[in-house]
C-alpha cells in the first residue's frame, strides 16, 4: 500500500505554497533534500514548520507546488500511501490503545507478523527508555512519557522519512540531550531522512546536517550549522543563531571587509552581511563575543546586573542612549560601573536596513 | 466562611479535607436540583409504584398478574420493542456517516439550527404533515402514481411503517445531534496519526474511531430509544392503535382514562421504564467493557 515507502535517493519540494483562505502560511517553499540528511527547521512560533510538515505527510493538501520523491509526484498521495513517519506536535497518542499497542499500531497496519511485531515494539520500547510502562495508557503517562511513546511509534516502523515536530520540547535538560542522541543513533542506524522541527538553535546545531531557516512562510536561509552560526545571511536568522544584541549605528566607511558603524559616537569593526541603501545599519553580537575591553575603546554602558555563570559572569548594560546590551566578563562587575564593551571584527555582523 | 474554616494551626483546614472529596462551595448548586428531582421524579414515582400494588381486586400483585396473563397487554411490550429498537438502530446508522461527513464541513450551525427545528415541532405536528403527505390524494402516492409505479394509492398510514417513518422523522434529529458532538469530540490528529502509520480509511474507522465512539454511541442509543419506546401520538395519529401499533403506553392511557383505573395505568407504566431500565442498563454494561476516558491525544 505504501507507495512512498521504497527508498529514494532526493526529496524536492518546488514552490510548494499553502493558503488558509486570504492568509499564505507557505509562500512556495524550493528545498531538496537528500537521502539520509538530517534537516532541522528552524523559525519562530507561526512561521509556517508544521504546515510544511504536515504537506509533506500529506495531512494538508498544497495549494501550489509539487513534492517529489526522485521523479515521483507524492504531493497526489494520501497520507497513508506515502508511508512517512511522523512525530506530532501534540503527540497525537491513540488514548484507548495501551503504550505496546500504540508503538505496534504502524507494524500492525502494515501486515508485519506478530512475533516479529513484538521484537521491534520491544526494541523501540527500550530505545526511547520505556519498558515498564508498556502496558500503561497514555492518559497514565507524563508529558515527557508521551513524547517518547511518539517517537517510538514513529520511528518503529522504520520509514524512510521521518517528520518529526518539537519532539523533545517537554522534556527536562538531562532527557532531552539522552533521547537527542538516541534519535541521531536511530537516524544513522535507520539510514532514514529526518526533517526536525525546533525552536531551539541548540538542538539544530548539534543534530543537523543542515538547518532551514524560516520566517513568515519562506526559507531564508539554508546551510550547514557551522555556516549558519558564524554567517547568518539575515538579521533575523542572526537572531535565531543566538546574537542576541542589536545595535542601530551609522555606516561610516568600509576597510577592506570590514565595515565602519558608528554606534553612539564609538566605531566600531564588524563584517558587512547585507548591504545597506543608506547610512543605516544594525550590528550583531553574541553575547559571549561581548566582554569588556578594560581600555577607552569600545562602547560605553552603565552595567544594570551582573549574573553568575559559573565559567565567568553574564552582564546586562545599558547605554547611553537605552540600548540594552548583553555581555560576558571573566570577572564581577559592580552594578552601576561604568564598562567599555567591544568585540572582534569577525564576530560583529553588520546587517544593511534593507533586510 | 473561608475565616472560620481557615487558620487552624496544623494539617489540612476543614475546608481542604472536603475539598479534597470534592465538596466545596459548588457542591450547594446541586440542592435545587436534588429538591426538583425529589419532587418531580421520586415522589411520583414511588407514588405510582405504591398504587401499583394497590389493585381493585384487593391483591398485592393483582395488576401485575393482570397484564402478564393477557396478550393483549404483555403484547404491547414486544409492539413497542419491536418499534423502538430498529428506529433507534437505524437512526444511529444513519446519523454516524452523515456526523461523519458533517464534521469537516464549515456551516455546521446552519444545519444543526435546521435539524433542531423538528425537534421543536413535536411528533403531533410531524404526524399531521404524514397524514396528508402519505395520504392517498397526498404528494407520495400521486408521484408515484404519475410515474406509474403505482396504479391504485397505497396506505402507508395507520400501520407499523405510519409509525416507523414518523419515529425516525422525529427521532433522528436528536440521534445526529449527539452523535455529532460524540464524533467532533475526537482529536483529528488522531486520524491523522493513524494516517501517516498507514491505516486506510476503513482501518481508521475500525482502530480508531469506532472504539473511542462506542460509549458515546452507547449513551445516545440509549436516550433515543427511550424516547421512540415511550410513543403515543403518532402510534395514534399515523399507526394502528388497536392492532400493529397498540404500544405500551396506549395501554397505559387506556387504562387510565377509559378504565379510570389508575392503579392498572401505574403498574403499566412501571412495567414499561422497567423495560426502558434493562434494555439501557444491558446496553451501559456492555460499554463498560470498552475504553471509556477522554478522545483527545491527551498532552501535559
Ligand atoms: N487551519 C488553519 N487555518 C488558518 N490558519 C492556520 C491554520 N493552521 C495554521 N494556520 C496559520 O498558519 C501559520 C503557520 O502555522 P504553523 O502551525 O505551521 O506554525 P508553526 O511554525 O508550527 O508554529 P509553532 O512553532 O508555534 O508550532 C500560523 O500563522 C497559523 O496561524
Ligand atoms: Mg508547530
Amino acid at each position: 500500500m505504501t507507495v512512498g515507502a521504497t527508498t529514494f535517493k532526493q526529496l524536492h519540494l518546488q514552490g510548494v505554497r499553502r493558503e488558509f483562505d486570504a492568509f499564505t502560511a507557505l509562500k512556495g517553499l524550493d528545498l531538496t533534500i537528500e537521502r539520509g540528511e538530517f534537516i532541522a527547521l528552524l523559525g519562530p512560533s507561526g512561521c509556517g514548520k508544521t504546515t510544511a510538515l504536515n504537506c509533506i505527510a500529506g495531512l494538508l493538501p498544497v495549494s501550489g507546488g509539487r513534492i517529489m520523491l526522485d521523479d515521483r509526484r507524492v504531493d497526489v498521495l494520501r497520507p497513508e500511501e506515502r508511508g512517512f513517519g511522523m512525530v506530532f506536535q501534540n503527540y497525537a497518542l491513540f488514548p484507548h490503545m495501551t503504550v505496546r499497542k500504540n508503538i505496534g499500531f504502524g507494524l500492525r497496519m502494515r501486515g508485519v507478523p506478530k512475533p516479529e511485531l513484538e521484537k521491534r515494539v520491544d526494541a523501540a520500547l527500550a530505545a526511547v527508555r520505556l519498558e515498564s510502562q508498556a502496558e500503561k495508557l497514555p492518559g497514565q503517562l507524563s508529558g515527557g512519557q508521551q513524547q517518547r511513546v511518539a517517537i517510538a511509534r514513529a520511528i518503529v516502523v522504520e520509514p524512510p522519512l521521518v517528520l518529526m515536530d518539537e519532539p523533545l520540547s517537554n522534556l527536562d535538560a538531562k532527557l532531552r540531550l539522552e533521547m537527542r542522541q538516541e534519535i541521531r543513533r536511530i537516524h544513522q542506524s535507520l539510514g532514514s531522512t529526518t526533517i526536525y522541527v525546533t525552536h531551539d538553535q541548540e538542538e539544530a546545531l548539534s543534530l543537523a546536517d543542515r538547518i532551514v531557516v524560516l520566517r513568515d512562510g519562506a526559507i531564508r536561509q539554508v546551510g550547514t550549522p557551522a555556516e549558519l552560526y558564524a554567517l547568518p545571511a539575515h538579521l533575523d536568522v542572526a537572531d535565531f543563531m543566538g546574537f542576541r544584541n542589536r545595535v542601530n549605528g551609522e555606516l561610516v566607511g568600509m576597510e577592506g571587509e570590514d565595515a565602519l558603524l558608528n554606534i553612539e559616537g564609538t566605531v566600531i569593526r564588524g563584517r558587512m552581511r547585507a548591504a545597506s541603501a543608506g547610512k543605516a545599519a544594525v550590528a550583531a553580537i553574541r553575547p559571549d563575543d561581548l566582554e569588556p575591553t578594560g581600555t577607552d575603546s569600545g562602547i560605553p554602558v552603565r552595567v544594570e546586573a551582573v549574573e553568575y555563570r559559573g565559567r565567568g559572569f553574564h552582564g546586562v548594560g545599558v547605554t547611553a542612549s537605552g540600548t540594552e546590551l548583553h555581555f560576558a566578563s571573566p570577572y564581577p562587575l559592580q552594578r552601576g560601573a561604568a564598562v567599555r564593551l567591544g568585540a572582534d571584527a569577525g564576530r560583529v555582523l553588520v546587517f544593511g536596513d534593507a533586510r | 466562611m473561608s475565616a472560620v474554616l481557615e487558620g487552624r494551626a496544623e494539617g489540612p483546614t476543614l475546608r481542604q479535607r472536603l475539598a479534597a472529596r470534592g465538596i466545596d462551595g459548588a457542591t450547594l448548586l446541586v440542592l435545587p436540583c436534588v429538591a426538583l428531582i425529589l419532587g418531580l421524579f421520586i415522589y411520583p414515582f414511588l407514588y405510582g409504584l405504591m398504587l401499583s400494588f394497590e389493585p381493585k381486586d384487593g391483591s398485592l400483585f393483582g395488576n401485575y398478574a393482570r397484564f402478564f396473563s393477557d396478550p393483549f397487554l404483555y403484547g404491547t411490550i414486544f409492539k413497542t420493542l419491536r418499534l423502538a429498537f430498529p428506529v433507534t438502530l437505524l437512526n444511529l446508522l444513519i446519523a454516524i456517516p452523515i456526523a461523519f461527513r458533517v464534521r469537516l464541513m464549515r456551516r455546521q450551525r446552519l444545519l444543526t439550527t435546521l435539524l433542531v427545528l423538528p425537534i421543536t415541532l413535536g411528533t403531533v405536528l410531524v404526524a399531521e404533515g404524514m397524514l396528508f403527505y402519505f395520504g392517498p390524494q397526498g404528494w407520495f402516492n400521486r408521484a408515484l402514481m404519475a410515474v406509474g409505479l403505482l396504479s391504485t394509492p397505497i396506505s402507508v398510514l395507520n400501520g407499523y411503517w405510519g409509525v416507523f417513518i414518523s419515529l425516525v422523522l422525529t427521532g433522528f434529529p436528536f440521534t445526529f445531534l449527539l452523535t455529532l458532538s460524540y464524533v467532533t469530540g475526537i482529536d483529528p490528529s488522531l486520524e491523522n496519526a493513524a494516517a501517516t502509520l498507514g491505516a486506510g480509511p476503513a482501518a481508521r474507522f475500525r482502530e480508531v474511531f469506532l472504539p473511542l465512539l462506542i460509549p458515546g454511541l452507547a449513551i445516545t442509543f440509549c436516550l433515543s430509544f427511550v424516547q421512540a419506546y415511550s410513543v403515543l401520538p403518532s402510534a395514534v395519529l399515523v399507526g394502528d392503535p388497536a392492532g400493529a401499533t397498540r404500544v405500551i403506553s396506549i395501554a397505559a392511557y387506556q387504562a387510565a382514562f377509559e378504565e379510570y383505573d389508575y392503579s392498572m395505568a401505574s403498574a403499566i407504566a412501571m412495567i414499561m421504564g422497567a423495560v426502558q431500565l434493562l434494555v439501557v442498563v444491558a446496553v451501559l454494561g456492555c460499554r463498560s467493557l470498552f475504553y471509556r476516558g477522554p478522545a483527545a491525544g491527551a498532552k501535559g
